[in-house]
């Protein structure tokens, strides 16, 4: 592995939904985070300011209920965070951050929130 | 709009001056040759082997384009022109500028011994820093890490999750000894030893020995003479505040800042790793309206001073008053850490420091200053809220598990 490549080029595609209901597909790759593939894509919605450390709660996302049960549990520190969203959390939020991209999410949806500070 | 320093600070500030609807030019002056990245994920994530190095980028190019940033990579600024208002550049282009923004950061402190200048002598503060330190690692046996704060013990608990030979080396009689108490200071001495990290405490680098060019050996101020072939020195940052005394703007600990972040060219504003600011999360209180003067080297310090004046820039003034709060993750445990406990007297721990589970709450003059939390983000966040809102607490309620600390936010 390079340092400087991806840890793969394998793509899933993940679709981000605006609050204003405009949608965009990104091919995030495999291995990074669901926040990453939406900051490198340039998707708006997800601020990211800690830069995926669970810190800081600015990449909040609502999973569509399909995906839910392909997720892994919340871990207690995100948990704790999603109590600090600047949009109300749902039963269906996350932290992208904290949502590995893999095959098995291929076609996944999220929706942003309107704030996310 | 000129923002000097395209690191976190940087960044941020042009971020956020566009998510505030400022419709004027910014251009935004970095000396280093890529995209502004983030720098914690370096000797964490990245140093761990599980982010790639592009994965540290704040931003696509993209980004900047679409957002009217103006990004010169590459650029030294080498003085500052206030009467004319520009900046100067080592390629002798001037940028002119109504307001100035210094976000210029810091730069590593330096080994002050003989043979700090041999091959495998790192420091680590940039992205390609750490690219040879990982690359270095790769082929290196023994490591000797030089200063027990964050960047040493999570450079050394990487680089001993990879298998190698690691000694950690502090001058200091404790491990972190500016950011934490005693009780995490002898925790995380337990964790890094129980993980087979050596660690020598209360002793000072005399001499790092070579052989044909390459260190070989660091000589300690015990005698004690440690073999290494790659050496690691995390042993602090002194603040970029050159181009600010050229300028003739005050100087302290770093450029010196008002509570609004201004330095005292109403034009000028400075924040993150190169500013001193007023603090009311600061002790030992020096200022009349409560807290003191600090430096902060941070990710949260940077995001939100640069909130604070990109708010004052479009006419939102305020001070400066954000609760402060950093991490370090090192194995498998993450430290969070809330509020600024220099100067406190009185501690409380909640939980068992054993069951790797544990905060430690902190007090000044009877109030509370810091928590500092080991696997308890409840704890954390909690903190977060009870500083922000000026909440009182005891010890002694700090210390009783049984007490629900959301219920007195």
């Amino acid at each position: 592995m390079s340092l400087f490549a991806k840890k793969s080029k394998d793509t899933a595609t993940v679709t981000y939904i605006s609050f204003a209901g405009d949608s965009r597909q990104v091919a995030a790759t495999i291995g990074d985070s669901v926040m990453e593939g939406a900051i490198q894509n340039g998707v708006d919605g997800i601020v990211a300011e800690c830069g995926g450390a669970c810190q800081c709660a600015t990449c909040h996302v609502y999973v569509d209920e399909a995906f839910l049960g392909l997720l892994k549990p919340i871990q207690e520190d995100e948990d704790e965070m999603l109590n600090t969203t600047a949009s109300p959390r749902q039963s269906n939020s996350r932290l992208s951050c904290q949502i590995p991209v893999t095959k098995e999410l291929e076609g996944l949806i999220v929706r942003t929130p309107e704030k996310q500070q | 709009m000129v923002i000097a320093g395209a690191g976190q600070a940087g960044f941020q500030v042009a971020a956020s001056l566009r998510m505030e609807g400022y419709d004027e030019p910014i251009t935004l002056i970095g000396d280093e040759p890529n995209l502004p990245y983030q720098r914690p994920p370096l000797s964490k994530g990245f140093m761990a082997g599980k982010q790639a190095i592009d994965g540290t980028v704040l931003r696509p190019l993209a980004f900047y384009q679409s957002h009217g940033i103006e990004l010169v990579t590459g650029a030294m600024i080498t003085g500052i022109d206030r009467v004319g208002r520009s900046v100067k550049l080592a390629s002798g282009q001037s940028v002119p500028y109504a307001t100035l923004v210094l976000a210029v950061g810091a730069r590593n402190r330096r080994l002050p011994v003989t043979g700090a200048e041999l091959d495998g002598v790192c420091y680590l503060r940039t992205d390609a820093e750490a690219v040879e330190i990982r690359q270095r690692l790769e082929h290196a046996r023994d490591i000797v890490v030089i200063g027990g704060g964050f960047i040493g013990l999570e450079l050394a608990a990487a680089a001993r999750a990879q298998g190698k030979s690691v000694r950690v080396i502090e001058v200091q009689a404790r491990l972190m000894p500016r950011a934490v108490s005693g009780i995490l200071s002898d925790f995380y001495r337990e964790v890094h030893l129980s993980q087979g990290v050596g660690i020598s405490l209360g002793v000072a680098v005399s001499e790092i020995a070579g052989y044909q060019g390459k260190v070989a050996e660091v000589i300690l101020s015990d005698g004690c003479v440690h073999p290494a072939d790659l050496v690691l020195v995390g042993i602090g940052v002194v603040p970029n505040i050159e181009l600010a005394l050229d300028a003739g703007l005050s100087i302290s600990n770093g450029v010196a800042d008002d509570e609004y972040l201004r330095t005292d060219d109403p034009s000028i504003y400075a924040l993150g790793d190169c500013a001193e600011h007023p603090n009311p999360f600061a002790g030992p209180v020096t200022d009349p309206r409560g807290g003191g003067r600090v430096r902060i080297e941070s990710v949260q310090n940077a995001v939100d001073q640069a909130k604070c004046i990109a708010a004052a820039i479009v006419g939102r003034s305020e001070k400066y008053r954000a609760v402060p709060w950093f991490w370090t993750d090192q194995f498998d445990i993450k430290l969070q850490m809330a509020g600024l406990s220099g100067g406190c007297e009185q501690v409380a721990t909640r939980g068992e420091p054993e069951s790797r589970k544990f905060s430690v709450f902190y007090f000044r003059d009877g109030r509370l200053a810091a928590v500092d939390s080991v696997n308890r983000p409840g704890d954390h966040l909690a903190a977060r809220r009870l500083l922000g809102a000026g909440s009182e607490i005891t010890p002694g309620q700090a210390a009783d598990l049984s007490l629900d600390l959301k219920a007195l936010t």
